[in-house]
């Protein structure tokens, strides 16, 4: 796996940490590869904006912050337009349809989208919208394993909402999926990312 | 060595961040108290202990301030248990009192400063290596400590198990210079069983009361110790004492136990060098760095290889006592050392008075907040050889 | 011990004082001897000082309570009655300027098997310990605090403390002290000591009885005594010798056992009001400590008596 810089940003209490932890543990734990994790601490981490940053690499990762992102995940208005411009030029975008309005995208961006708050909220629990992101994150990307992801999901999450997150995974990585292959409407002209240049 | 008790031991793999990895590594090295009081962005490592140790079999106690906590864990520890305090930058600077009680009691305990901006309050939840002078000389009067620099959650684990061995072995108080960036940075940390891990244990003396004198030193400067409660009637004092422990205000009594507190750290200084190196050998520059700042440099380095420039990297694990001797000998053999850190200068001193003229010592101040950006560092490497 | 050990109601010269014990073999041993260091005799304490009267009663109450004098911890401070750890003939710990509680929380914590007993002066207990005296009391930590008060700063030669009077002179307040002073066992007992009482180093019988009751007691228990700094706050003040104070703590001294503490607040000349002045149970910290854990736990609460490491 090259170096790929994570930036995963949104609003407090949708579990923005969680998910970036899972994609970091799956790497670092489940795979065999290297992850690190870093996170935006203080008052302005309380409430309103959350941004977790994970670097995931075949190498040990010197340098702990992402400084240009390879992937964007941003699940909140604020954080698409805080964290854009940020975005390498060829970079993959992946947002919370319902609550990220895309605009001003740089050519040359690649986007999905999914309405991972409305597809958590079908399986019963909103708060799950993290995991369903993570599911979606795994399947375009294809840069991890599935079974890395999905155990990361069970071992990060309390164990009475195993189960539920698991199917939260699942909806996600199913939606990533069938977005890929076309029977979903894609937002923007740009093909799907291939899967062998990732790895 | 005897190993780890497996009760405290949380053997796998884990992605865990740096603070996290320390409080589970001085659970692992046998600490069952631990007193602190809250301060970021040291605060998890309690918060963990406190969750932790009960199922382990210990307590801890968030003090009414880190005097209290960093005295409370000599009380503890004189109880007979292993025991440590956690805080930050504006915390530390209390504790100041008590690492030198600790080390003229010979108290072995260990002292984790999650480093952060300052002076006074600074910056709470953003990264600074600006307490390194601090901790070797914050209190008064001549002691020596040692220091240890992890630079990943990994070693956060690793050194804090070592941390309390070197305690224990030398009768010191040991700090564990942590910085935001390490103590909050989620990484794979693989814990060991415990039967890997290697525990130095109490220097409990075999001498009956009567006989035993508890400031009496070994062959190695190091006296053994007992316990409250055991019978020893013993006494322990932070003014300057004889080998009863009983107080002796002369210039005689001073000069012994001083100078004897010194030698004991100074006599190991070689076996206490601990720093890892990359492509030193033959190089025209080296990079002397430790904790995050290792990483950043490390990256600095390899751009600066890529651009032909033959650039060492050394980076410092045990940083005091400093490895004096052995920079000395590195001095002779390159052009010049660059030495970022996030402070103004503060470890590049020792590094100056170490190449004693033989190399050019060439800082890289950061301020503290953040990182070096690698290309700061890259930019007095190619200075350097320009 | 010159001066200080020996019972003051005789208040007259002690001429068995003056031969040391080693010259005297035919002399019986003093009961209280045994308890002390006599390697380290002679002591700094000034002739009349009111600190090693204490200490005998100290002694004499470890006597008739029957403690295991190997599980009994002293911790001191910083100060002429912080010496006294290092006089008594015990585990003995002197500290830090202010910090023999918290030195003696991490002891009791980690062994609570200990008899614990913080033996410190005012200024060491009140003013630079003050925070953390308020903090054991609140807590209820097994600990016997035995605060002995003599008005000033005496090491360092005759400061105002937060216990001076006011109107009393000292180095500092040369001009008079006029700032308010602390009421202890008011604080004790609003700080929540479940035992607090007050006597005088002429109370030798009585403060004995009190520290046997703070032997027998678990928790945060406290005694304020009363005691003459000849040398400093005597003469600054000319309140004369040791022996004059004694006379003064005489006629002054009125016993109120159960005084509710608001009234029993000290002034330059007036009476002092002695006694036993709370005495009550709470559940002590290690106990509250050790139910909510197993409350919460269960099965998976480990609780260890004594944190002894290998």
């Amino acid at each position: 796996m090259q170096l790929t810089e994570i930036r995963i940003a949104g609003f407090g209490g949708q579990g923005v940490m969680l998910s970036a932890h899972i994609i970091g543990k799956a790497a670092a734990v489940y795979q065999g590869a290297y992850a690190t994790m870093t996170q935006s601490f203080g008052p302005e981490a309380r409430g309103g904006a959350a941004s977790a940053q994970v670097i995931l690499s075949d190498r040990p990762v010197l340098y702990p912050y992402v400084t240009r992102p390879d992937i964007l995940i941003a699940m909140s208005q604020e954080a698409y337009h805080r964290f854009l411009p940020e975005l390498k030029p060829n970079g993959l975008l992946l947002v919370e349809s319902d609550l990220v309005r895309i605009s001003d995208l740089p050519a040359g961006v690649r986007v999905h989208s999914i309405p991972a708050t409305r597809l958590a909220e079908e399986l019963g629990r909103r708060m799950v919208l993290n995991v369903v992101m993570v599911g979606f994150f795994g399947a375009i990307t294809a840069l991890l394993e599935p079974d890395a992801l999905r155990k990361a999901v069970i071992d990060s999450v309390p164990p009475a909402t195993r189960d539920l997150n698991v199917r939260a995974f699942e909806k996600g990585f199913e939606y990533g999926l069938s977005t890929l292959h076309g029977e979903r409407k894609i937002e923007t002209d740009h093909p799907p990312l291939p899967l062998e240049s990732q790895h | 060595m005897p190993h780890a008790d497996p009760k405290g031991v949380l053997t796998g793999v884990h992605f865990m961040d740096g603070d996290h990895a320390a409080c589970e590594g001085a659970i692992a090295a046998g600490a069952r108290f631990a007193a602190g009081y809250p301060i970021t962005p040291s605060t998890e490592i309690v918060e963990r202990f406190a969750a932790r140790i009960p199922t382990v079999g210990g307590v801890f106690i968030q003090m009414e301030d880190e005097l209290a906590a960093s005295i409370a864990i000599a009380g503890a520890v004189w109880a007979g248990a292993k025991a440590f305090t956690v805080t930050s930058g504006p915390g530390f600077s209390l504790m100041m009192e008590h690492i030198g009680f600790a080390a003229m009691t010979e108290t072995p305990c260990v002292f984790i400063n999650v480093q952060r901006g300052g002076p006074s309050t600074g910056l709470p939840t953003l990264p600074a290596q600006a307490d390194m002078m601090q901790a070797r000389w914050g209190s008064h009067g001549d002691y020596e400590i040692i220091a240890l620099c992890p630079n990943s959650p990994q070693e956060c684990f690793d050194l804090a198990i070592r941390a309390f061995n070197l305690a224990e072995e030398f009768r010191v108080p040991v700090m564990f210079m942590m910085d935001e960036v390490v103590g909050h940075m989620t990484e794979k940390v693989v814990i060991p069983p415990a039967e890997q891990i290697q525990i130095y244990p109490r220097r409990h003396t075999r001498l009956p009361p009567g006989e035993y004198k508890p400031f009496e030193p070994g062959p190695d400067l190091v006296p053994d110790m007992v316990h409250a409660g055991e019978g020893y009637r013993f006494h322990v004092t932070g003014l300057t004492h004889d080998e009863r422990g009983y107080p002796s205000m002369t210039v005689a009594a001073q000069d012994r136990l001083v100078k004897r507190l010194k030698a004991k750290i100074t006599r190991a200084a070689d076996r206490l060098a601990c720093y890892e190196t990359d492509g030193v050998e033959g190089a025209d520059v080296v990079v002397v760095c430790y904790g995050i700042t290792s990483r950043v440099a490390l990256r600095a380095v390899h751009l600066a290889r890529e651009r032909g420039v033959k650039v060492g990297w050394l980076r410092l694990i045990t940083v005091w006592p400093f490895p004096t001797k052995q920079l000395r000998a590195l001095a002779r053999q390159i052009k010049a050392f660059v030495v970022p850190e996030l402070n103004l200068g503060q470890m590049v001193l020792e590094v100056e008075r170490a190449a004693a003229g033989q190399a050019e010592t060439i800082s890289v101040p950061h301020a503290g907040g953040g990182v070096h950006d690698p290309e700061q560092i890259l930019d007095a490497i190619m200075e350097v050889v320009r | 011990m010159n001066g200080g050990v020996g019972d003051p109601a005789e208040l007259g010269p002690r001429p068995e004082a003056e031969i040391p014990p080693e010259a005297c073999e035919c002399a019986p041993e003093n009961p209280v001897e045994q308890f002390l260091r006599t390697d380290r005799m002679p002591h700094i304490w000034c002739p009349g000082c009111g600190i090693g009267t204490t200490v005998n009663s100290f002694a004499r109450a470890l006597l008739e309570a029957k403690v295991d004098l190997d599980r009994v911890a002293v911790v001191s401070g910083i100060g002429c009655t912080g010496r006294v750890a290092g006089y008594v003939r015990l585990d003995s710990f002197h500290t830090t300027h202010g910090r023999a509680i918290p030195f003696a929380t991490g002891l009791k914590l980690a062994n609570p098997n200990l008899l614990v007993v913080v033996y410190s002066g005012d200024g060491d207990l009140f003013a630079i310990g003050g925070n953390h005296i308020i903090h054991a009391a609140r807590r209820n930590l097994d600990i016997k605090v035995i605060c002995v008060n003599n008005f000033v700063y005496g090491m360092t030669g005759g400061q105002v403390a937060p216990t001076t009077p006011v109107g009393a002179t000292t180095t500092t307040t040369p001009y008079g002290c006029f700032e308010p002073a602390f009421n202890l066992p008011a604080l004790m007992d609003a700080a929540g000591a479940v035992y607090v009482a007050r006597w005088t180093s002429y109370h030798v019988r009585q403060l004995t009885r009190a520290m046997v009751d703070i032997f027998r007691k678990k928790g945060f228990c406290f005694i304020e005594v009363i005691t003459p700094c000849p040398t400093l706050y005597q003469r600054k003040n000319r309140m004369g010798e040791g022996l004059d104070a004694m006379k003064y703590y005489k006629e002054k001294s009125k016993v109120r056992h159960g005084a509710p503490t608001s009234e029993v607040a000290l002034t330059l000349d007036g009476d002092i009001i002695v006694g036993k002045f709370v005495d009550r149970e709470r559940p002590e910290y290690m106990e509250l400590m050790r139910s909510q854990l197993a409350a919460q736990l269960g099965d998976r609460y480990v609780e260890v008596e004594h944190l002894v490491c290998s």
